[in-house]
C-alpha cells in the first residue's frame, strides 16, 4: 500500500530527528490530518454503498462500523470493531479518508485497524469498552486517534494519552442533540474559565481537571485545545449541525442521523451545506426543505443512566 | 502597478482556513474568508487551503463559485494552493473522482494521495526555490505529488533523495506558473510564513 517513505517513528513530536530524514507518525501529521477535516462532516457508514452516498454528498471522511449507534442501542449485545472485509470494502469504494472504531482500551483492535490502513481510529464509547480502567496508549501508533469527551478534563486526559483529535460525545444513536449541546457548552465554558485564571491558580485547575499541568497551561494560554474539536452524538438535521458549529465545533460527526432517515443522500448533502454556511440562516433554511423524515429518535431523558453511552470513558 | 495592502482571500468552504488566515495576517495583507461569489470578486489574490479536494470541488459547484473562480483565474488572479488546493488548481488529477472539477490554472498533472494513506503522511525538510533563509519544514498529509509539468511551469521543490524515500524520492512537490503557486505540503501548519510571503509578493506585483 505504501508507495513512499518506510520509516516510522511513532509518538515523536514535530521535527524530523536529524533535521533531514523524513518521518511518519509524528504528532504534527496526526493533528494536521484533523485540521484538514475542519468545516466538514464525517458520516457513519456500514457498507460500501453508504460510503459512496456519503462521498457523493460531500463528506470529508466516513466512519466504518458494523451497526450505526441507533441499531447498537436497539439490538443490544456486545459491540466490537468491524469485520476487516467490510472495512476493506469501504476503503476500496471511496477516495476520502476512512475512519473506523475500536473499543475503549482495546489496543489490539487498534493494531488491526492500523494494519488495515484506516486513516483515523475512533476509540469509541459507542462500542462496548474492553477496559474499564485504561484507554489505549495512542502514542504507540502511527495512525492518529480521535476520542470522545464530555468535558475539558476528559479531553485533556485523552490528548495526554495521544489523541490527535477530540469530539464531544453527545448521546449517540438518539437523534437527540441535547447532550451534544451540553458537552460543547461545557468544554467551551471550561476553556474560557482557564483563560481567566492567574498562573498560580492553574496548578489547582490541573488537579481538578485531572490533567497534566503543562498541558493545562498551554491550553490556558492558547484559549483552545491543541487539537481539533468536533461534535458528535444526536445530530440529525442541518440545523443541528449548524448549531454545533455556532457553539464552537470545528466540524461534525453524524452517525445514525443520515442512514436512519427517509432520504439519506439528500439529508447528507443538506448537512454538509449547513455545516459550511453554519452562520447563514438563509442557506440553512433553503437546505432544510423537503428532506423527508428525520430519524425517529429517542429522548435522552428516557434512557436509564446505565444505558447512556456518554458515561463510558473516564 | 503595485497594491499597497492587497486583499487576499482564503477559500473557506472546508479545510484549514484559519491557519492560512493566520499566516497571511503576518504578511501585511487584508486576509479574509471567501465563500460567496461577491466575496471572490473583492480579492486581489486567493489561497485554496488544505482539506478534502472532493468536498471542496462539490461545494464550489453547489455554491456557484466554480465558474466565477475559473473566470478570475483565467484573467490572471494570483492563487496559491496547498495540498487539496494544489489538486484543484491543476489541469488534471489522477486517482480523483471522475466528476471532480479542475480549475485548470496550472499546466500540471497531479496524483491524489500519491504517497499513500494517512499512516504514510510524513514530515521532511526541503529546499524551496524562491524562499530564502534556509530550507522549509514541510508537512505532507495524504498529500498529492506532481506527476508531470508543462513547459511554462517552474519546479520549486522536490522530495529530497534519501535511502528511505523509495518511490517518493525526487517527486515534484512545489510549482509555480505565472501568478499561480502550489505546494503539496502545508506551510500553514508550521508557523513559518515564508511561502505565504512568496505568494503575497506575486499578489503585490500583479
Amino acid at each position: 500500500m505504501s508507495k513512499g517513505l518506510t520509516v516510522t517513528s511513532p509518538g515523536t513530536t514535530s521535527t524530523t530527528a536529524d533535521g533531514v530524514t523524513p518521518v511518519t507518525g509524528t504528532a504534527q501529521v496526526k493533528r494536521g490530518m484533523a485540521e484538514m477535516l475542519k468545516g466538514g462532516v464525517i458520516m457513519d457508514v456500514v457498507n460500501a454503498e453508504q460510503a459512496k452516498i456519503a462521498e457523493d454528498a460531500g463528506a470529508v471522511a466516513v466512519m466504518a462500523l458494523e451497526r450505526v449507534p441507533a441499531d447498537i442501542r436497539a439490538q443490544g449485545g456486545v459491540s466490537r470493531m468491524s469485520d476487516p472485509d467490510m472495512i476493506d470494502g469501504i476503503i476500496e469504494a471511496v477516495s476520502i479518508p476512512v475512519m473506523a472504531k475500536a473499543r475503549i482500551g482495546h489496543f489490539v483492535e487498534a493494531q488491526v485497524l492500523q494494519s488495515l490502513g484506516v486513516d483515523y481510529i475512533d476509540e469509541s464509547e459507542v462500542l462496548t469498552p474492553a477496559d474499564y480502567a485504561n484507554h489505549i496508549d495512542k502514542w504507540q501508533f502511527t495512525v492518529p486517534f480521535v476520542c470522545g469527551a464530555t468535558n475539558l478534563g476528559e479531553a485533556l486526559r485523552r490528548i495526554t494519552e495521544g489523541a490527535a483529535m477530540i469530539r464531544s460525545k453527545g448521546e449517540a444513536g438518539t437523534g437527540d442533540v441535547s447532550n451534544a449541546t451540553t458537552h460543547m457548552r461545557k468544554i467551551r465554558a471550561e476553556l474560557r474559565r482557564l483563560q481567566t485564571m492567574s498562573p498560580d491558580e492553574l496548578y489547582v485547575a490541573a488537579k481538578e481537571l485531572q490533567a497534566p499541568y503543562e498541558l493545562v497551561r498551554e491550553v490556558a494560554e492558547a484559549g483552545k485545545l491543541p487539537v481539533v474539536l468536533f461534535t458528535a452524538g444526536g445530530i440529525a438535521t442541518p440545523a443541528d449541525a449548524a448549531m454545533m458549529m455556532q457553539l464552537g465545533a470545528e466540524g461534525v460527526f453524524v452517525g445514525s442521523g443520515i442512514f436512519k432517515s427517509g432520504d439519506p443522500a439528500k439529508r447528507a448533502e443538506a448537512i454538509v451545506k449547513a455545516t459550511t454556511f453554519h452562520d447563514d440562516p438563509d442557506v440553512i433554511a433553503k437546505v432544510s426543505r423537503g428532506l423527508g423524515e428525520a430519524m425517529v429518535g429517542i429522548n435522552v431523558d428516557e434512557i436509564p443512566e446505565p444505558h447512556r453511552l456518554a458515561e463510558r470513558g473516564w | 502597478m503595485s497594491i499597497a495592502q492587497p486583499v487576499v482571500g482564503v477559500l473557506a468552504l472546508q479545510g484549514d482556513v484559519r491557519e492560512h488566515l493566520v499566516a497571511l495576517a503576518e504578511c501585511d495583507v487584508l486576509a479574509r474568508p471567501v465563500r460567496r461569489p461577491e466575496e471572490l470578486a473583492e480579492v486581489d489574490g486567493l489561497v485554496l487551503p488544505g482539506g478534502e479536494s472532493t468536498t471542496m470541488s462539490r461545494l464550489l459547484d453547489t455554491f456557484e463559485l466554480l465558474e466565477p473562480l475559473r473566470a478570475r483565474l483565467k484573467d490572471g488572479l494570483p492563487a496559491y494552493g496547498s495540498c487539496a488546493g494544489m489538486i484543484l488548481l491543476a489541469d488534471r488529477a489522477i486517482d480523483a473522482r471522475a466528476d471532480q472539477h479542475q480549475l485548470c490554472a496550472l499546466d500540471v498533472v497531479v496524483r491524489r494521495n500519491a504517497f499513500g494513506r494517512q499512516v504514510d503522511s510524513f514530515e521532511a525538510v526541503l529546499d524551496l526555490a524562491g524562499v530564502e533563509d534556509g530550507p522549509v519544514h514541510a508537512v505532507f498529509i495524504r498529500a498529492p505529488w506532481v506527476e508531470s509539468v508543462g513547459d511554462n511551469v517552474e519546479v520549486l521543490a522536490r522530495v529530497p533523495e534519501s535511502p528511505i524515500a523509495g518511490e517518493a524520492a525526487g517527486r515534484i512537490v512545489a510549482v509555480r506558473q505565472g501568478p499561480v503557486l502550489a505546494t503539496a505540503f502545508h506551510p500553514e501548519l508550521t508557523g513559518d510564513a515564508r511561502v505565504h510571503r512568496l505568494f503575497v509578493e506575486t499578489v503585490r506585483a500583479a
